[in-house]
């Protein structure tokens, strides 16, 4: 019998709050045991609740916690691939291999980050354009499915269950171990470059000439208007040569000591995020790079992770939550979409704190998996009430029309009517997922608003 | 020279063997759940690139005990430090309707606890060198109607400890008590304890620092030293009208 807990869980937007009984099991008997012992209730996995929205809660039902799950079980040092529980996190793999020479195929924009969040989310990095998803690079995923199986799939083996599982949110089962395929690297550093961008025509030029870089992504004035929309600080960068020593002052120092040195400990007052604040960021990071390009050579730490060193960086937002917007829409010559969408943004008159702007590669996954080519874009905004929805709305048809989609993991509010309009195979994944869990036993609050679980 | 840990599905005890092996040492990882211990094994062999090696533990398997500790120092070497961390809080309803329970949780928490350090203890002696740590509870400093079979049991490990200790003083081995308040475990997950829960990791670097500096009993997190002076200062005629 597993050790109910009743607790209210959110996630990395802190919105919405939603109560469950919550099991912390450490090892995978006891994960088991759980779903043998959940007394009818709907069952999701729960990592360190880095998903912003409500991917990883249920209203009421029971959650199991991975983050004990976090053994490492093999490593070859030949080719690089690693076995290991589903609640290790990328940190670790991080800690453990890098002084090996050793990095994970992608990292999000954090390092806290369980692998079976990293599976479920099928995230994306910096490098989508040259890597692919994090899915891209695991086999031998075992999922706890809901007739009490473990089952061992990839692209090979069952590769029904694998590829709903890649970008499933978590509702084909709980996911315990997989093997992923790290990297070889020479450091702990990354060579980068960084440009302004004055507008959009000049990002996609800097962006077509930026594939020898494995990594890019831009930092974008949300603001921007007219024949300035789209500037920003494009970064590229790759990892560094054999004898690479970082450059920089202070920051690389801090970097170098690895561990999150600041914390927000409280509730920021709402009023510190306010359209000036952000104004002032999004126009003060423009103006403060310097023209040409600048070169460096940048640790690991802030060039990939720099948030983190802010470890409860979302509180900064208050006590309402912040929202994350991320579409992706499809390349088009005039980059019309974009434009409107971006146009929509500026002139909602609500700057998004941080808008990171990218064009992704063309590896793709099926179903529920986010990437697909195109340029994606993701705005984040402290939860101001009716005004963020309604751009959300506006975006929503905006990105729907074009064929474009939201990140689930990110989303707290998207319509289902829309979200089967982005994810029109929907249906599709709906049928392979009831194959393995016709009674719909794995649930979370995202699946149920989404019509992904119940009737 | 290698380390043992008996019981090492605690995290508590899977941090310590973390420690150890971080430090370079060779590491053996016994616990019940044999498939659980393999796993535990290979977690420190590639996290630290350590040998390990995984065994079968029952702590109530008495005779096994010795054979145990030979097996472990044919394959990594003499056992330098042996770390007693198996526990069984049982469950004390249970125990009082049926004195089979009762006997199991005393057998767990002290019998085979003793047992297993006497088998590190026949090893350690003659060659006057190594470490023995005994994992005991603050349960074991005051009997509560809520859990005495197993404080009862922990209570006298902590007795065997001191006696142990002296014994093998003047051979050079040492012996440390540790008296665990809260730790964040499974044992007390979902407890509503008003106290701060310890983080294990930073509790198995305390341990392993008292065993460096020579402690003999050391209570962790610290502050509970405290809280058990004021619990066993109060008198016998209050604390037994005390629902505790």
């Amino acid at each position: 019998m597993e050790r109910w807990a009743e607790q209210e869980l959110h996630g990395w937007g802190r919105h919405p709050r939603l109560p469950a009984e919550v099991a912390r099991p450490e090892r995978r008997r006891e994960v088991r045991a759980a779903l043998a012992d959940r007394g009818g209730k709907p069952l999701l996995a729960h990592g360190l609740g880095r998903s912003y929205g409500d991917a990883a809660l249920i209203d009421g039902g029971r959650v199991v916690l991975t983050r004990r799950l976090d053994k490492m079980l093999d490593f070859d040092p030949i080719t690089g691939w690693v076995r290991v529980e589903a609640g290790v996190t990328l940190k670790a793999l991080i800690e453990t291999f890098l002084p090996r020479g050793f990095w994970p195929p992608v990292v999000a924009g954090t390092w806290f980050v369980t692998v079976g969040g990293a599976i479920a989310s099928d995230i994306h990095g910096k490098n989508h354009h040259a890597d692919g998803t994090f899915a891209d690079h695991v086999r031998r995923v075992e999922i706890l499915t809901a007739s009490g199986e473990i089952v061992t799939c990839d692209a090979e083996t069952e590769p029904e269950l694998f590829w709903a599982t890649v970008g499933g949110m978590g509702l084909t089962g709980v996911i315990l171990a997989a093997d992923v395929k790290l990297r070889p690297v020479h450091n702990a550093y990354f060579e980068v470059e960084s440009l302004r961008v004055a507008n959009l025509d000049h990002f996609f030029e800097v962006s077509a000439d930026s594939a020898h870089f494995t990594h890019t992504v831009t930092w974008l004035d949300s603001l921007a208007t007219g024949d300035a929309m789209g500037r920003g600080i494009f970064m590229r960068g790759r990892h560094a040569e054999p004898g690479a020593e970082p450059t920089g002052g202070a920051l690389a120092k801090l970097a170098a000591k690895l561990s999150p040195l600041l914390d927000v400990p409280l509730d920021l007052p709402d009023w510190l995020m306010n359209s000036f604040t952000m104004r002032l960021f999004n126009e003060g990071f423009y103006h403060k790079h310097p023209k040409g390009v600048v070169r460096g050579v940048q640790h690991f730490a802030p060039y990939f992770f720099p948030l983190d060193f802010i470890r409860n960086w979302n509180r900064g937002y208050g006590s309402r939550g912040l929202l994350q917007y991320q579409l992706v829409v499809p390349r088009d010559p005039e980059h019309r979409v974009i434009r409107e969408i971006l146009g929509a943004v500026s002139g909602a008159g609500m700057p998004s704190f941080l808008t990171v702007f990218k064009e992704f590669g063309d590896s793709t996954h099926p179903w529920l998996s986010f990437p697909r080519p195109g340029v994606t874009l993701a705005l984040d905004f402290p939860n101001m009430g009716s005004g963020v929805h309604h751009l959300f709305d506006r975006l929503d048809g905006l990105v729907a029309d074009a064929g474009g989609r939201v990140y689930l993991t990110k989303d707290a509010r998207l319509p289902r009517e829309t979200f089967r309009r982005m994810y029109p195979d929907w249906t599709e994944w709906r049928a392979a997922r009831d194959r393995w869990d016709p009674d719909h036993v794995f649930q979370s609050a995202l699946g149920q608003r989404l019509g992904l679980s119940g009737d | 020279m290698s380390v043992l840990i008996l019981g090492a599905t605690s995290r508590v005890a899977r941090e310590v063997a973390q420690r150890y092996a971080e430090a370079g040492h060779a590491v053996a990882i016994a616990a019940r759940d044999e498939d659980e211990a393999k796993r535990i094994a290979a977690d420190v062999e590639v996290r630290r690139e350590v040998p390990t090696r995984a065994l079968r533990f029952d702590a109530t398997d008495f005779e096994s005990h010795p054979a145990l500790v030979a097996e472990v120092e044919a394959a990594l070497g003499p056992v330098e430090v042996t770390v007693v961390a198996f526990g069984d809080m049982g469950d004390q309803e249970a125990a009082e309707q049926d004195f089979a329970a009762a006997k199991r949780v005393i057998d767990v928490n002290y019998t085979g606890a003793a047992s297993a350090c006497e088998a590190a203890a026949a090893v350690m002696q003659p060659r006057g060198r190594g470490a023995i740590i005994g994992i005991t509870s603050v349960a074991g400093d005051r009997g509560r109607q809520s859990n005495y079979f197993y404080g009862s049991a922990k209570g006298a490990f902590t007795l065997y400890l001191q006696g142990l200790r002296n014994r093998l003083h003047p051979d050079g081995v040492r012996v440390l008590t540790v008296r665990l308040g809260f730790v964040d475990t499974r044992m007390t997950y979902g407890m509503e304890t008003g106290i701060p829960i310890a983080d294990p990791a930073a509790i198995s670097r305390q341990i392993v620092d008292a065993v460096e500096r020579g402690a003999d009993d050391v209570y962790l997190p610290r502050f509970w030293r405290g809280i058990m002076g004021v619990i066993r200062a109060i008198p016998e005629g209050v604390f037994k009208r005390l629902k505790l």
